[in-house]
């Protein structure tokens, strides 16, 4: 075992899948000869030179659109959005496009591409470039959704999304790129729609993805002192979404909560909630609880910010209000 | 003509021509009697640039096409068979798409169609991509992406030539300029007097091009896709054009001036072609007679044939959403 950052974990499974597959081309903005914004993917270029790694001009849609083009003629190009809201830019190539290709085309075109791209708040770039944005794909069948919490699952999340037939969003969290963890040295492949249960429990079910991981896990440390024992679930896809592991815990704890990073209307909680409700109602013994934005978007001023993102705090007292302790 | 076509090419040119003719008119009965749905967008004029460019484009080696909705010509061209497109009209198993796609969404990548496209602008930047695959892989292919003149309008369209150029990419951008974006012309929408004028802006040829004499398409855009293959990047082609019916099946084109039809009437493709083939002495009144009635023929056998045709059972749904 290795320990390693984030965003060094992103930068090995590009490089390993580069050197197993040629038909693997990496592009965006300034991915290449400054590495990118965030850093992630220094010495590429270097290695694989001008023609397999790419800088683009600013331009979201051709950048999408080139890689769907690409894809559907025999590569298996990875794209980088930098910042994921900009996938607002590119929407129709994303979901009108890349999502639908195999569908309307009758089963004849394939799109195995990956969508990178940084989200996530906590780090001060207000509400256009903190979002979480996982369920805007989620909504358009035939994207599969990656949202890694750690540089073990991102390895492994990766090196799958690049092997897959899909067009795959692999949606990293910008404030995790400097987390280290522990990564497997030899060959590391997750598959699509295996959750991880991160911490076992028997009191209340927590599913979390990404930074609200370490949230949940920090809250159910807290909540074991009082006697309270608290099942972590990261899903770590959520198209497709591991929701056989979910239930089981669900009918183990007999309580859920989903700790979300995003607004509360619509989110990938809900899709949970309404999901177990309708396999599992009778394991339930409370409603479902759902913590996710206050307020509903990421303002800029630091108290404020702090504020809205769930947090231990939140995630301890919604369980109280759960148990009525 | 400086190069005139051989005069089997041009035999083939115009069998096409007239397949798509009646093609496009049998559709247009076959929704005005319900029995297609949706909408679509007729080409009916706009034979010419289809013809020409299918002569241009060699699938097997991997080139490729997308196009706007108003694609049925460019699929029969590139050698969509009647029947594949009337089942797709009708929304039948039987159809290029297996009734999935319908008149605005063909594919057959067999021929190399990546797709028609119904949204604005969207098929630029997929050409792109398929042209940096035959840029990477050394193939040779290039890819042709063909729109209307309202697409310049749209960002996806700046984007893709931009990036095109900067990476010249062995692509050729196409447009059909027939005068108007669904309901309003071309000068009323656009700030330059041709499309062409715009490849200025990202350092690559414009090209103008009569779209009624499918010789001189074909010829423009092989010279434009010779300059793709030889790695010197993408062409902008204008081919002026003329659609004779409105921009789809509710649209009468009352906002056309008085006369503007009949003039372009009078510079029809399949007539352009045919005097010529004549004036060669290649073609005969009543050989072009005959290429009219076996036309008619192979588009009603088509019709009849996609009629008798099964719609996907309802499991198909469910498939081909991913890719197991």
């Amino acid at each position: 075992m290795a320990v390693m950052t984030y965003r060094e974990a992103v930068k090995r499974a590009l490089d390993e899948e580069m050197a197993r597959d040629e038909n693997v081309i990496f592009f965006g903005e300034d991915v290449g000869a400054a590495g990118g914004v965030f850093k992630v993917t220094p010495g590429l270029f270097e290695k694989y030179g001008g023609v397999r790694v790419r800088d683009t001009p600013i331009s979201e849609n051709a950048i999408i659109g080139a890689g769907i083009g690409a894809a559907v003629t025999g590569l298996r190009p990875v794209v980088e959005l930098m910042f994921a809201d900009f996938a607002a830019v590119t929407l129709d190539q994303i979901i009108n496009q890349a999502a639908k290709f195999r569908y309307m085309s009758g089963g004849q075109l394939k799109v195995p591409l990956v969508i990178r791209a940084a989200q996530g708040g906590g780090a001060g770039f207000a509400s256009q470039h903190s979002q979480c944005v996982e369920t805007w794909f989620m909504h358009a069948p035939g994207l599969k959704v990656v949202v890694p919490s750690n540089p073990a699952d991102v390895l492994g999340l990766l090196k799958t999304a690049i092997r897959d037939d899909n067009p795959v969003v692999f949606l990293e969290h910008k404030v995790q790129y400097a987390e280290k963890g522990e990564v497997p040295d030899d060959e590391h492949i997750i598959p699509f729609g295996v959750a991880n249960v991160v911490r076992a429990g028997s009191d209340v079910t927590i599913v979390a993805t990404q930074r609200m991981v370490a949230v949940a896990v920090n809250a159910a440390e807290e909540l074991a002192k009082e006697g309270i024992s608290c099942e972590v679930i990261d899903p770590r896809t959520l198209v497709p979404l591991d929701l056989e592991t979910i239930i089981a815990s669900v009918q183990k704890t007999g309580r859920l909560m989903t700790v979300e990073e995003a607004p509360h209307a619509g989110g990938w909680g809900a899709e949970v909630a309404t999901r177990v409700t309708d396999q599992a109602i009778w394991s339930l013994e409370s409603p479902v609880v759902r913590v996710t934005l206050e307020g509903a978007l990421i303002p800029f001023s630091a108290p404020l910010e702090d504020y809205v993102i769930p947090n231990k705090g939140r995630v301890v007292a919604a369980i109280h209000r759960m148990l009525d302790v | 003509m400086a190069n005139p076509l051989s005069p089997e090419l041009r035999l083939h040119m115009l069998t096409r021509m007239l397949e798509i003719r009646y093609c496009e008119e049998r559709i247009q009965e076959l929704f005005l009697e319900n029995v297609i749905r949706g909408t679509t967008h007729l080409c009916i004029g706009q034979e010419g640039v289809s013809v020409g460019m299918a002569a241009v484009i060699d699938a097997p080696r991997g080139d490729t096409v997308t196009c706007t909705y108003r694609g049925h010509g460019h699929a029969l061209a590139l050698g969509m068979s009647l029947r594949s497109m009337m089942a797709e009209m009708m929304g039948k198993e039987a159809g290029c798409c297996k009734g999935k796609g319908g008149s605005m969404h063909l594919t057959n990548m067999d021929i190399g169609l990546i797709g028609t496209f119904a949204i604005v602008g969207a098929g630029l930047p997929v050409t792109n991509g398929a042209a940096l695959t035959a840029q990477i892989k050394g193939t040779g292919a290039v890819s042709i992406s063909i729109f209307g003149d309202g697409t310049p309008n749209i960002g996806a369209w700046h984007e893709a030539v931009n990036l095109a150029a900067v990476w010249k990419l062995p692509a050729v951008f196409l447009c059909e300029n027939n005068l108007y974006g669904e309901y309003s012309s071309y000068a009323s929408t656009a700030p330059v007097d041709n499309v062409a004028d715009r490849a200025a802006a990202y350092g690559i040829p414009g090209i103008i091009v009569d779209g009624q004499d499918p010789e001189a398409v074909k010829a423009t855009i092989q010279e434009a896709v010779d300059r793709a293959r030889a790695g010197q990047g993408p062409t902008l082609i204008e081919a002026k054009t003329y659609r004779y019916k409105g921009h789809s099946r509710t649209d009468t084109a009352p906002y056309r001036p008085a006369g503007e039809l009949e003039q372009w009437l009078a510079r029809d493709p399949i007539n352009i072609l045919a005097d010529r083939m004549k004036a060669d002495g290649q073609l005969t009144d009543s050989q072009l007679q005959q290429m009219h009635t076996t036309a008619q023929e192979a588009v009603q056998e088509a019709t009849t044939w996609a009629l008798e045709q099964p719609y996907p059972p309802l499991e198909a749904v469910y498939e081909d959403i991913w890719v197991n």
